[in-house]
């Protein structure tokens, strides 16, 4: 074995250890949550939270925690929240990046700019002055307090679809004019489908922000029939106090649906991720 | 009735309707949510204003002298600088193992799945989790005795002399699995080629690191390291859920959302929010100039 054999091997070795270990990390404190659900109340107290659950299929604690935690009206609000921020991001982000790829007019640039600039306003810095626009709105309170903060404030669909108009010709367009098509069918027949891809990437990348965000639903959306599961997880910090079996059922309970999706849809994921964050 | 239907309409007609029809909702929500809260904010950060009474008074840059006067304001920025050294180990890592999953290795979408995974994670979730990794006799704990390591162990949220490190780590946990991901994306995209030609040419993988992987990605970093200066900063959702500010974890926005909704100081709060926004407008700023300086 020759030098540089030697210090290959060794670099080989470095880079194993080091997956290994950054992989165990990664899933580490993951895996002591599961182990915790799966355990009953003596159970818990008496075992290591290193040690594996006695009966893996004792799904009482996640019984208690869905029912408890009232983590029915979390997805249910979740699901209605995302679904209709979704339908409107895409169609507002497409429509108004349709008009700004396509036409030259009066004060075009202003709103290029003023979409451009709005990317660098960390929404978070602005919820002091956003609270009382909101409340002036009589949203307070309402499932509409989230949904319209997710469409006014979060850019990032905007410029996904402009992002991707810029490569779809406009040839087509042209030839569609010729046939007769209005503005608008170019748009709905032509434009929204081309842009499918752009689509899915609009729909995995705020799908993931509105699952995951805590501060605007907890802000705006205190009443218990409203809460969404960032909400409903969070209200276990009280009653549950160190009811650990149970908590732990309720934080699997919120990244079951995550995993489920991470499996089913990988590889848009990736690309979504990449292709949204490159302004 | 023909004259209802748009396709009739002359192409000029149906151009302004168009322009009109589709950009007056993005515009009046953009408007609305994005820049009327900014404009308040300014107006806000004068006044004495407590968010709820009928009257407020102008107090000129009171606010503002208060903020960089007050030690129990101004603190909040060192806690700042644990987020923001958290960040450098964050990108550090991140590139490591972006660079390693690059080249042809065992498992490669097996440890690329799990490195991201954190990262799509719900926040409250996550703070749980961490809650219990750093309670007492929590995960990290026996570990650390499994390990022999017994002696060492702290109370990781109960010190505040490490509290911000635990937090730190914590979101460096959270975050990490996205710049990979960007980064791998981006080293994916250089030719396969040119690795062959270095390759021909006896280069080691540190050289290819050095002058092939890093003068390419060199944008994206810059622009992952904006992000998450911009996001150290403005860190909350892990202090937040974990330990609402205690024990000397207060943030930055912490600290603006216990004044402006606890303690009825909206003006002060709206003055420290104006701060946070100008600092991060001032880095986005100076990484868009110094980017555009060596295209």
């Amino acid at each position: 074995m020759n030098v540089n054999q030697f210090k290959y091997t060794i670099a080989s070795i470095i880079k194993y250890v080091s997956l290994i270990l950054a992989a165990f990390i990664a899933l580490l404190p993951i895996v002591v949550i599961l182990f915790a659900s799966l355990k009953t109340n003596a159970e818990y107290a008496n075992s290591s939270p290193l040690a594996p659950p006695a009966n893996w299929l004792n799904f009482a604690n996640y019984a208690k925690a869905f029912v408890d935690g009232n983590m029915l009206v979390g997805f249910k609000n979740t699901i209605i929240i995302l679904i209709i921020s979704i339908v409107g991001a895409t169609l507002t982000g497409s429509m108004i990046a349709y008009v700004l790829d396509r036409f030259k007019f009066k004060g075009k640039k202003i709103m290029v700019a003023a979409f451009l600039l709005a990317t660098l306003i960390p929404s978070v810095t602005t919820q002091v002055a956003t609270f009382q626009i909101i409340n002036a709105l009589d949203l307070f309170n309402t499932r509409w307090a989230a949904i319209v903060m997710y469409l006014g404030t979060d850019i990032i669909a905007v410029y996904i679809f402009l992002q991707f108009l810029g490569s779809i010709s406009s040839a087509l367009d042209e030839s569609a004019m010729l046939d007769g098509a209005s503005y608008f069918t170019i748009y709905w027949r032509i434009i929204l489908p081309l842009l499918k891809p752009a689509i899915v990437t609009v729909i995995i990348v705020k799908g993931v922000n509105i699952y995951n965000d805590f501060y605007t639903p907890f802000l705006y959306m205190p009443k218990t029939d409203l809460q969404v599961i960032s909400t409903a997880l969070f209200k276990f910090k009280g009653p549950f106090g160190s009811q650990w079996e149970v908590i732990s059922a309720g934080i699997m309970i919120a990244i079951i649906p995550t995993m489920i999706i991470f499996l089913l849809l990988q590889k848009y994921i990736y690309n979504g991720f990449a292709q949204g964050s490159v302004k | 009735m023909k004259y209802w239907r748009i396709s009739s309409w002359s192409y000029s007609a149906q151009r302004i309707f168009i322009i009109c029809a589709f950009s007056i909702i993005p515009l009046a929500l953009l408007f609305t949510f994005a820049y009327l809260p900014v404009i308040n904010m300014f107006k806000y950060s004068f006044t004495d204003w407590n968010g709820y009474s009928k009257r407020f008074d102008y107090v000129g840059f009171d606010n503002y002298t208060r903020i960089f006067s007050d030690p129990e304001y101004f603190k909040v920025f060192i806690v700042s600088l644990y987020y923001f050294v958290a960040t450098f180990v964050q990108m550090g890592l991140a590139l490591y193992f972006a660079t390693i999953l690059s080249f042809k290795i065992r498992g490669k979408n097996f440890f690329k799945g799990i490195l991201f995974f954190p990262y799509l994670l719900n926040g409250v979730a996550i703070g749980f989790i961490f809650l219990f990794f750093f309670k007492p006799d929590g995960t990290l704990d026996t570990l650390m005795q499994a390990v022999g390591l017994g002696q060492y162990t702290q109370l990781w949220l109960g010190n505040p002399n490490i509290i911000n490190v635990s937090l730190a780590g914590a979101s460096v946990w959270r975050y990490m699995g996205f710049n990979f991901i960007i980064f791998l994306g981006a080293i994916s995209s250089i030719p396969k080629d040119v690795y062959e030609a270095s390759d021909i040419d006896g280069a080691n993988r540190w050289q290819q690191f050095r002058h092939i992987i890093l003068p390419s990605i060199t944008r994206i970093l810059q622009l992952n390291l904006i992000l998450a200066i911009s996001g150290a900063i403005s860190a909350f959702d892990i202090p937040y859920i974990m330990t609402d500010g205690s024990n000397g974890s207060m943030t930055f926005v912490i600290q603006t959302v216990h004044l402006a909704f606890k303690y009825g100081k909206l003006g002060l709060a709206s003055a420290m929010a104006v701060v946070l926004l100008l600092i991060v407008i001032l880095v986005t700023l100076v990484q868009r100039v110094s980017m555009k300086g060596e295209e």
